[in-house]
């Protein structure tokens, strides 16, 4: 693999428009990802589902080189309707298209980060790998007190120009002051056997919203991992929803870190998997100071030879008393082989904190579908309420109205 | 205050820290296959026995410790340890308990046991085991009335080889991980028990051990066996002499429960802890497992954690009988300075499997508490449950508390159920029993007690009484 990387690496610097800084910014990350690889199963984060495997198996001619010298295609018929919106279009790897005409363009500003540093440290090899390959890194800040009239919705798309190829998307962001940003990861890739790797840092000020929703629903064979890393400050408050159901595989992680006081972060995720998918949520919340709260809740219906695996870490630092945290799991196992792995971790050296986890997993209960069947629905029927019963508990419990209308319409969930 | 006033103050905190001045044998300094056949000859074993141990040698010389676990600790050097030692008097084993050393009697009864058979009232079958060997055992009239087998495991190996080879390294296989493998090699002596097919065991068997040597590893060695339809209960206690350099204990414990059968293990550990500085103390690297062999048969733990510098062990139940029940009960107190890593391992392989943990983790001081456990159900094991609880609670801001279950869940016909909490004692709840004229002492001691009482309740009677009351020793100190 390492020849490849080289020459693919070659092969993009002399397509692409790099300034030289950059490039040895470039070559950096390669090199540490060179030296360590695709995680696998002996990494403590990567035990129940190991890229290195999965890529191996599905995608054996994988490439990481992306053309950015080319330029795609917008399909107008991928953009949502009804929901007047901003957008950034992410097509086969590369942005085509950055529009926040809705807004007060004063308020909205958009930098090249390209050489700009990870700030934090990590030791994940696939954010070398995307830093390494990405095509220019932008920032996006939104100014202090400005909220964004519209959401933000990000267009992920591939086209069958592209196959067995590692695409990755880098963007930061900047929430100033007492600002908001809805954001819509928006999954509408339909081809075959890419691997997708998206990074984004998202630095909150005091006061600020963040409500990012991931959506990734339509049946696909792509693989993808999503990292999230999100600083938080004072009294700032981060929401994170993940419909996770579309890929083959999907790996999304959070980051969160509470450095602020007040500040609070919830995420809420729907795994429903059906035929050979292998999805994952791994979450680190990081409470470092008083009075931070954190809520978690993640549900999972898995169907025929599916595999979900949640991995939530709470972490309470010695000086964050009054913190309170909270996790829970649950899964619906469909068919015998169908697999739910958990791992909620708390590490708490703080005396003063609520912090509690919980995780469940069984079948659907017999007794309710009788209850059902009794009331005239047939077992079809009474499965589909049930299980729609189950996961609806998470949709609502997203905080944008519109919003949740929207993902109900896209989910096909009726009240 | 002088030397004798500081050792007879420390003597206050930790009561079984005295150490027994005996004479003793001891194999050479070191690990090598001399060290191993040293071992062998001394207990007279048959060539098997040192094959088994040669074999288990081989495979740790190429095995790494892990070091995965929560609590870190300096490198501990092999070959800087005495693997054998042994009241001399024991050379050639007392045939009675008259013929024991006076003074190895006079060590069992400061530490609250007595062994000799017409002192003792509450009718519990004691094995002794004094750093490397077995020193007495206690009411086998009574016991071989029965068919049971309760004798050392060096006793087992002459007396009942068949047995011993039969089960022997089935549950811990010599190829399993560093420190069990370690044992295989240089297990010196421990309990054998065999109730046989229908038998229920009148009394509780238990052992006691003590580490009294300095620079000695324990490395002791349980089998259990229950055979159809039988059941045994037994307790297992243990302590050690203040020392200012770290001891380590790795002790094997292997369960075999065939149909029908239960098997019933506790244990209150209270080995030397170290200092409030965190100088000295044991460092307890259990192995323990137990297979639920037959249908219908139940394996349950109890722990009561109290001592140890760093206490890292997993009791685990392998249920691979249909309709086979595992069970652990933990209570885990860490002060001080003191580290624990522990918790469990449910492994469902056979139908109708069910599990159930109940872990209370209390930390305090400057300690560090780890409940780590697994959960693995199999895709045959259908229609199988587990419930687990893992509450802790937190003395001080210096000290943490960590949760760190893995769960599997393979089969849809199965329900896994997890639920932790960590909180602190509530000032309500302090403010009430002040009010009612406890101390602020007495008032946390009642309020873990109850924190505790779920696990405290599946211990015998007397060992209950004597882990409330270690439950309130250990945290001695800590409020206030």
């Amino acid at each position: 693999m390492r020849e490849q990387l080289q020459s693919d690496f070659d092969k993009l610097v002399k397509t692409s428009k790099f300034s030289n800084e950059e490039i040895e910014f470039k070559k950096n990350f390669l090199k540490n990802f060179i030296k360590n690889g695709f995680p696998n199963r002996k990494q403590e984060d990567w035990k129940f589902l190991d890229i290195s495997q999965i890529i191996k198996k599905n995608i054996s001619d994988l490439s990481f080189f992306n053309d950015y010298s080319q330029s795609n295609k917008i399909d107008p018929s991928i953009l949502v309707d009804g929901l007047e919106h901003n957008k950034i279009i992410f097509i086969n790897g590369k942005i085509e298209k950055i529009d926040f005409n809705l807004e007060d363009q004063n308020k909205i500003q958009i930098i090249d980060e390209t050489k700009k540093d990870i700030l934090f440290d990590y030791e994940n090899s696939l954010i070398d790998l995307n830093s390494a390959f990405s095509d220019k890194i932008f920032k996006i800040i939104v100014k202090k007190d400005y909220s964004l009239k519209k959401p933000l919705i990000i267009y992920h798309s591939t086209d069958d120009k592209i196959k067995s190829t590692n695409i990755n998307l880098r963007l930061n962001f900047e929430l100033g002051e007492n600002s908001c940003l809805k954001l819509i990861d928006y999954f509408t890739n339909t081809t075959a056997k890419n691997f997708i790797n998206i990074f984004y840092n998202f630095n909150l000020e005091k006061d600020s919203i963040l409500k990012n929703y991931k959506i990734d629903k339509f049946r696909n064979n792509n693989l993808k991992y999503s990292f999230n890393n999100i600083e938080q400050g004072n009294n700032s408050v981060s929401e994170t929803f993940i419909l996770s159901a579309g890929s083959d595989y999907f790996k999304n992680e959070i980051n969160c870190n509470l450095k602020g006081e007040y500040s609070s972060a919830f995420i809420n995720g729907i795994f429903s998997l059906m035929e050979n998918q292998q999805h994952e949520i791994r979450t680190t919340i990081n409470h470092l100071v008083e009075n931070t709260k954190s809520y978690q809740l993640i549900k999972s219906v898995l169907g025929k030879n599916s595999k979900s695996a949640y991995q939530g870490r709470i972490f309470v630092n010695s000086k964050a008393q009054k913190t309170d945290g909270y996790q829970l799991s649950k899964a619906i196992l469909l068919d015998e082989t169908s697999e739910f792995n958990a791992k909620p971790e708390l590490e708490i050296y703080a005396d003063d904190v609520k912090c509690s986890h919980g995780s469940a997993s069984g079948s659907l209960d017999e007794n309710s579908i009788f209850y059902l069947m009794s009331r005239g629905l047939n077992y079809q029927q009474s499965k589909e309420l049930l299980i729609n019963g189950f996961l609806m508990d998470v949709v609502e419990k997203i905080t944008d109205v519109e919003i949740k209308n929207l993902i109900k319409n896209i989910i096909g969930l009726k009240e | 205050m002088d030397t004798r006033e500081k050792d007879i103050e420390k003597l206050k905190d930790y009561k079984y820290g005295f150490t027994t001045d005996i004479e003793n044998i001891k194999a050479p300094k070191g690990l090598n296959e001399d060290v191993i056949k040293f071992i062998s000859n001394i207990k007279k074993e048959p060539q098997w026995m040192l094959d088994f141990r040669l074999k288990a040698y081989e495979r740790l010389k190429q095995l790494k410790e892990p070091n995965w676990q929560k609590p870190k600790y300096p490198k501990i050097d092999y070959q800087d340890l005495y693997y054998y030692s042994a009241p001399k008097s024991m050379k050639n084993k007392p045939k009675s308990l008259d013929e024991l050393d006076p003074k190895l009697l006079e060590t069992y009864k400061k530490l609250g046991i007595p062994l000799q058979e017409q002192a003792r009232l509450n009718g519990i079958a004691v094995d002794a085991v004094f750093d490397s060997v077995s020193v007495a055992t206690t009411f086998k009239g009574e016991l071989t009335k029965h068919g049971i087998i309760f004798c050392s495991m060096s006793e087992a190996i002459q007396k009942h080889p068949d047995l011993v080879k039969k089960y022997l390294g089935t549950v811990i296989p010599v190829t399993d991980h560093f420190f069990a493998t370690l044992n295989s090699a240089v297990f010196t002596d421990g309990s054998f028990v065999y109730i046989p097919e229908g038998v229920t065991c009148p009394m509780e068997l238990s052992t006691y051990f003590r580490i009294n040597a300095s620079e000695t590893g324990q490395f002791e060695r349980t089998l259990i066996i229950a055979d159809k339809g039988s059941y045994v209960s037994y307790l297992e206690g243990c302590t050690a002499p203040m020392r200012d350099e770290n001891q380590l204990h790795a002790a094997n414990v292997e369960l075999i429960a065939l149909d029908d059968a239960e098997i019933k293990y506790s244990t209150v550990q209270n080995w030397y802890p170290g200092d409030e500085n965190g100088k000295g103390g044991i460092y307890n690297f259990v192995t323990k497992r137990g297979l639920c062999k037959g249908k219908n048969s139940k394996i349950s733990w109890t722990q009561v954690e109290t001592g140890s510098a760093i206490t890292w062990k997993y009791p685990s139940c392998i249920l691979k009988g249909d309709n086979s029940i595992g069970e652990f009960y933990s209570i885990a107190i860490t002060n001080n300075h003191q580290k624990a890593d522990t918790g469990t391992k449910m492994i469902h392989l056979g139908k109708n499997t069910k599990s159930k943990i109940i872990s209370k983790g209390i930390s305090a001081g400057f300690s560090d508490m780890t409940y780590r456990g697994l959960v693995d159900i199999n895709s045959k094991a259908t229609n199988s449950s587990n419930y687990t609880q893992c509450d802790s609670l937190l003395m001080g801001n210096k000290c943490g508390a960590h949760t760190v279950p893995y769960i599997k869940n393979k089969n849809f016909d199965s329900n896994i159920a997890h639920e932790a909490t960590t909180s602190k004692i509530s000032e309500e709840q302090l403010h009430y029993c002040q009010q009612r004229g406890l101390n602020p002492e007495e008032a946390v001691g009642l309020i873990v007690n109850g924190f505790c009482k779920e696990v405290l309740q599946q211990l015998p009677m007397e060992f209950a009484v004597e882990a409330q009351k270690l439950v309130g020793i250990s945290l001695e100190g800590s409020v206030g």
